[in-house]
């Protein structure tokens, strides 16, 4: 299955997928109207350190414990893709807690959680991080 | 006291109703321009930093940013200019020498641009190269003098000389590791060799994870030696001895202690933290026999194998100049234009020394024909070549090949900021900061180069075809293809060219 991956050696720490993920999952298609003087929150994040950038999002594991520990079913699998779908979700944080990769985060509202689901479900179609990277450091592929 | 106030060169306007303050800007300008005020909630910059490198413009994500020229101005003076009246503040207040990076931008006439190609109509097909065989491939090197045939009668085909075969009449011309990143060396070599064709080391030795491509490369010998060793020599598939450079002739260069480090002094063979200062001069030539020695030099190193390549600026006498190459036992000279580029020169060379490599390409063909030594060697020209025509024009005024450095760079993300100088390459060409240096992930840059060179000998194949010609061997010297416009006789003869109209 393609997933999305990053080469440390190539992220700069730019943060432009952040800000390209938070836009595409706005539903609004203009980034300045989805974006200005605004929080965002993104489902893809970059952890800083020592001359080291790393962006992060979800790794779409083969045996999630993010699906098997959810008490509402509001997490499942669908063609390898995790969704989670906020109208089951009644934001126990479980998900948050056993993910080892820091992937799942609340949502805008904070009641419901949100995470990466490639783009698949919304208007852009492709992940919106891999197609704004300027360094190609988060690519799309099988591995 | 007296002030000296410059007022910034560019100004960076932002558009705040489009910023998002995403401060990609402030993160990737290395010169630190933006800076995020968190009480106005805005961003905000120092126009004072910028160098107009135009990394923060293109990835700005809302397209919030542009560059603008500053139009605060001294009083209006067409002698005394804006520049010729803040050049001398600026060395009143420092005593010290310009300097400048690439490519001399003063408003000097631009030959290329006043010569106009031909075409074929009615008497003399033009061919498609879409649909019949075009050749772009060509060899560079000493010719046999004569042909000669076995005794069955078939002709003796293979050349006694060693000679560099180029799939397209391009390459990158010399540009150091030092002077610019590790993963622009890399983009080139790669790029190099993938396309056939080959780029060249300059003087600051080859990387030993280069060595893997020596067969694409060009390995250089310059006045300070640094990196060079047998191997080193070996590795490469023909070797330059660097005279001269277009944007600095007749001086040497200096690379910062403080940007020796680690593999940059491995690579060059000089301690950590010193100077890396190329003599003026090669020490040990002063004269064509002395130049000739080192050629012999070279050669008995690599047991005759690779092809020798003399490089120099084009100053003056250069037709004379290379003739005395071509008698030196050279196998190619490189010519560099007053146009060429540099990571570093003082201001007043680049911009008043040397002559444009158009003049000196016709003058050193001319002049080696009629003294029957063209064949002797190959001759390759640079600074500046800005796109494929140029390197038609190139061709048949008498090139063999063409040497590109700016436009190689400029396919790297170069926006021509002209301040290498400074080390804090925004676009991670001319940087040794690791930070900066990641910003070029070589798998781009080799693409990009890639396209560019094969833009270019499409483009290269459509303009033969429209002459009717089909190889690059039947374009080289060719100056019937070419008429000048808007030139002065005297011009028109040193081109060798016939005025558009005749």
């Amino acid at each position: 299955m393609k997933r999305v991956y990053v080469n440390e050696k190539w992220c700069l720490g730019c943060h432009l997928c952040e800000y390209n993920c938070a836009f595409a999952n706005s539903g609004c298609d203009d980034m300045v109207k989805a974006l200005k003087d605004v929080p965002i929150y993104p489902r893809i994040q970059v952890e800083e350190g020592d001359n080291i950038n790393f962006a992060v999002n979800c790794r779409h594991c083969e045996e999630p414990l993010c699906v098997k520990s959810c008490i509402t079913g509001a997490l499942s699998v669908q063609d390898g893709v995790i969704f989670v779908d906020q109208e089951k979700c009644v934001g126990c944080y479980t998900c948050i807690l056993v993910c080892p990769y820091g992937a799942i985060m609340p949502g805008p509202t904070g009641n419901v959680v949100q995470k990466c689901e490639l783009c698949i479900n919304n208007s852009f179609g492709e992940p919106a991080c891999v197609k704004g990277c300027p360094n190609r450091a988060i690519v799309f592929e099988e591995r | 006291m007296v002030i000296d106030y410059l007022s910034p060169d560019y100004e960076v306007v932002r558009n705040q109703q489009r910023c998002i303050a995403c401060r990609v800007c402030e993160r990737q300008c290395a010169n630190e321009v933006h800076s995020y005020d968190p009480d106005l909630k805005v961003m905000k910059s120092d126009d004072s930093k910028c160098v107009n490198c135009h990394r923060c413009v293109a990835l700005c994500p809302t397209h919030a940013l542009k560059i603008v020229k500053n139009n605060d101005t001294f009083k209006i003076n067409a002698n005394w200019t804006n520049e010729a009246i803040s050049e001398i503040f600026r060395q009143a207040g420092t005593g010290g020498v310009l300097l400048s990076s690439m490519g001399n931008p003063q408003p000097y006439p631009i030959y290329w641009d006043k010569i106009l190609i031909n075409a074929s109509q009615v008497t003399n097909p033009s061919i498609d190269p879409l649909r019949e065989p075009m050749e772009t491939r060509t060899f560079l090197g000493k010719r046999p003098d004569k042909l000669e045939r076995n005794a069955d009668g078939s002709l003796k085909t293979d050349n006694p000389y060693p000679n560099l075969e180029l799939s397209v009449p391009i390459m990158f011309s010399a540009m150091s590791y030092g002077s610019i990143s590790y993963n622009a060396h890399e983009s080139l070599a790669r790029a190099a060799q993938e396309l056939g064709i080959y780029y060249n080391t300059g003087e600051g030795g080859l990387h030993e994870d280069f060595y893997k491509y020596g067969s694409h490369t060009i390995v250089q010998v310059a006045s300070g030696r640094f990196g060079v060793h047998k191997d080193y020599l070996e590795a490469g598939a023909a070797i330059e001895i660097k005279i001269g450079q277009g944007a600095k002739p007749g001086i040497g260069g200096h690379l910062p202690g403080e940007k020796i480090v680690g593999d940059i002094s491995r690579t060059r063979m000089i301690p950590e933290g010193s100077d890396a200062i190329s003599p003026a001069p090669h020490h040990d030539i002063y004269s064509i026999e002395d130049l000739r020695q080192l050629v012999y030099s070279l050669k008995e190193a690599t047991a005759y194998k690779k092809p020798i390549i003399v490089k120099i600026a084009a100053v003056h006498n250069v037709a004379a100049i290379a003739s005395g190459i071509a008698r030196s036992g050279a196998d190619i000279i490189a010519i560099d234009g007053y146009r060429g580029g540099t990571g570093a020169a003082p201001t007043r060379i680049r911009d008043n020394v040397g002559i444009p490599i158009e003049l000196a390409l016709a003058a050193v063909d001319e002049r080696l024909r009629q003294e029957h030594i063209r064949n002797n060697v190959s001759i390759v020209v640079g600074g500046t070549i800005r796109n494929s025509a140029d390197i038609v024009k190139a061709i048949a005024l008498g090139a063999d090949a063409v040497y590109i450095g700016t436009s190689a760079l400029l396919a790297l993300g170069c926006h021509l900021c002209r301040t290498c100088q400074s080390g804090k390459c925004n676009w991670g060409i001319a940087t040794q900061r690791p930070d900066l240096v990641k910003r070029l992930n070589p798998e781009i840059g080799n693409r990009r180069l890639v396209n560019l060179v094969s833009a270019w000998k499409h483009e290269i194949m459509e303009m033969m075809g429209g002459m009717g010609i089909n190889s690059i061997e039947a374009l080289r010297g060719n100056r019937l293809m070419l008429r000048g416009i808007g030139l002065t006789e005297k011009e028109l003869q040193i081109l060798g060219i016939k005025h558009a109209g005749e």
